[in-house]
């Protein structure tokens, strides 16, 4: 039903739009949930679970025990849901979007045979036909000649209808679970010395990057939780410039952390997660003074990054623009790689960039003389004007005065200067100095 | 006398050992050109280069006016407060890998810090180069430079002075050098060690 329609029946109806990346999430961690009924779990389409329980009923005292034990804990935590269980996987699927129940062994035609056919899992045009030539539910097929129905309506019909009657194989295949990056460890006594914590530290890291290097994944970010004997506990969170998984180097940029907590009565467990990791190819270890150099500079950009942020730890990056301003970009260098600027044919521009400082007593066009911070400047040579056109499609506020003419400014008292001049509000600025 | 390096050979011993700082210890420059002398040295240290500015401060290299090269290879760091500044410091001077470090303190440098960074240098064997205001060095420092645009009526002609003035294993000097910051090529006005007076530009 289309959404005006519904509206139109029913005025006051509340509607929102579907969350899918949400609804996945929700039923991943019921899939997750869902494994202490079977070993294999799996999601079926974008709404449903199928779970292998072969030789697991018993243990709940039988399938309906199983089942209503299900029903109960879902209803507990406020899910409606339906639930079947069948010989096959198709006839469990097809029963549980049909209200549900249990289809007793050996009785499978019986049991899913009053069900429409469009619960076969077939296209919407294959129903349709079928039910156009009278054959409404499974029951009507299970006895038809199987060749002309495969001749008429394809391959996929006969197939479902065999998975559903168990005379194909349809296994429940679970996705691998994810690796989890976590390991702990507990203390028979309390440890409260820096050198006993790292060194516990020291062998958590072992194990962790060991578990990196099986899934060729790095780090990037790590926290380590120290529960003390009071039952608080502590968190040191490190940040790393570039995927690692070398554990020497990672302990190194914990040592400032573990310094600044506060042990307490003592320590007696911790553990060590990756939250945050990438993956990253094996590579050889100790190769060339180039991969050494560049991994001393990604630990200082750690270590720098650690103390004063890795949002302040930058990189020039080329930028297509003419605005001077916006022609480079400052990026995170943790999270950037480096360019080349590109090779530009245009005037020159200077080093140091500012924000604009007006200038004063500027006399003549372009200004013979004039004052800049407290400088009195006389201007020996002027090139220019270079007129930059603000970007319209920015509503940038330093740009609100419109037009600018820029010029290379040499003073006789030695500074070279970038000036531009704004003709819709007459006004000079400063704006870089030249080298 | 004129020394010219064309931009993408490989690395070239340093043509004018005059103007090159000693290795693996700390420089102070001071004065207008401070930055350009910056730049100057950035271009003739290979290597990557750190670039340590207080987060508040509103003069920022502007990448397509730098020499070509130093771009790519040049790191930001903006820490907040004047011991991070100097903790960030120390900690790129041990860094082996780090080619320059330049930083640009605002206040000025006590003989403990400045003695510190000297020995971080010697640690890390990198050069630094602390971009000081007038007058607010340290005494530890191993040469001193002020640095002065120059004016000349010629065109294209970007004259700096660049003086020695302080050299703890060495005599103090004065250069005129034609350096655009366009490029990696320079021109020594003067020749070295000739006169003890600030050369006048050639006419």
């Amino acid at each position: 039903m289309a959404l005006a329609d519904a509206r139109a029946i029913c005025p006051e109806l509340a509607t929102r739009p579907a969350d899918l990346p949400r609804e996945a999430a929700a039923l991943a961690a019921l899939r997750r949930w869902a494994g202490r009924y079977a070993p294999m779990v799996a999601t079926d389409g974008a709404d449903g679970l199928i779970a292998d329980i072969s030789g697991v009923p018993h243990l709940f005292g039988g399938e309906e025990d199983l089942r209503a034990d299900l029903q109960a804990r879902l209803e507990r935590a406020g899910l409606a849901a339906v639930s079947a269980i069948a010989g096959t996987r198709g006839a469990a699927g097809a029963l549980a979007r049909h209200g549900g129940g249990i289809v007793a062994d050996g009785a499978l035609v019986q049991g899913i045979g009053h069900l429409p056919v469009s619960a076969l899992r077939i296209g919407h045009d294959t129903a349709e036909a079928l039910a156009r030539l009278g054959l409404a539910r499974i029951a009507d097929l299970v006895h038809l000649p199987r060749a002309p129905l495969a001749r008429r309506f394809g391959p996929g019909l006969v197939l479902r209808l065999d998975q559903a009657l168990g005379a194909q194989p349809e296994p429940v295949a679970a996705e691998p679970e994810p690796p989890h990056f976590g390991v702990r460890m507990t203390l028979p006594d309390p440890i409260g010395l820096h050198p006993d914590v790292m060194a516990g530290l020291a062998r958590l890291l072992d194990r962790l990057c060991a578990r990196l290097a099986l899934h060729h994944r790095g780090a990037r970010r790590l926290r380590l939780e120290l529960r003390r004997v009071d039952s608080g506990t502590v968190q040191v969170e490190i940040g790393l410039a570039r995927p690692m998984r070398d554990p020497g180097r990672i302990a190194a940029l914990f040592t400032r952390g573990v310094d600044e907590i506060d042990a307490g009565f003592g320590i007696d467990a911790l553990r060590l997660t990756a939250p945050l990791t990438e993956p990253m190819a094996p590579e050889q270890t100790g190769g060339g003074p180039a991969a050494r150099g560049e991994d001393a500079l990604a630990d200082l950009l750690s270590s720098v990054g650690n103390r004063i942020g890795f949002d302040r730890v930058l990189r020039l990056l080329p930028a297509d623009s003419l605005i001077p301003e916006r022609s480079f970009l400052l990026a995170p260098a943790a999270y950037s790689a480096p360019a080349p600027m590109p090779p530009s044919a245009g005037p020159a521009r200077p080093v140091t960039l500012f924000p604009p400082e007006p200038v004063s007593h500027a006399s003549g066009h372009p200004p013979a003389q004039f004052r800049w911070r407290r400088m009195r400047l006389a201007t020996l040579r002027a090139t220019g004007p270079e007129r930059i056109a603000p970007e319209w499609w920015f509503d940038d506020p330093a740009w609100r005065s419109g037009l600018r003419d820029y010029w290379r400014i040499e003073t006789q008292q030695g500074p070279r200067l970038w000036l531009f001049h704004t003709p819709q509000s007459p006004a000079w600025y400063v704006h870089g100095e030249f080298a | 006398m004129r020394f010219d390096r064309v931009s993408g050979d490989a690395p070239a011993p340093a043509p004018a050992p005059a103007l090159a700082l000693a290795p693996a210890r700390v420089h102070e420059a001071e004065g207008r050109g401070r930055r350009a002398f910056a730049l100057f040295q950035a271009a003739r240290h290979p290597g990557p280069l750190v670039w340590i500015l207080p987060a508040h401060a509103p003069e920022m290299p502007m990448l397509p006016g730098l020499p070509p090269g130093i771009g790519e290879r040049l790191h930001l760091l903006r820490p907040a407060g004047e011991t991070d500044l100097l903790w960030c410091v120390e900690e790129a001077l041990r860094a082996a890998p780090v080619g320059l470090v330049i930083a640009e303190p605002e206040r000025p440098l006590s003989l403990t810090a400045g003695r510190r960074l000297q020995l971080a240098a010697e640690a890390g064997r990198t050069t630094g180069l602390m971009l000081i205001r007038q007058g607010a060095g340290s005494n530890a420092t191993q040469t001193r430079w002020a640095c002065e645009p120059l004016a000349h009526p010629q065109a294209d002609s970007t004259l700096h002075r660049w003086s020695r003035i302080k050299n703890k294993s060495g005599t103090c000097e004065s250069w005129v050098v034609n350096w655009n910051g366009a490029s990696a090529a320079f021109h020594l006005v003067p020749e070295a060690r000739q006169r003890h007076e600030p050369a006048e530009p050639p006419r």
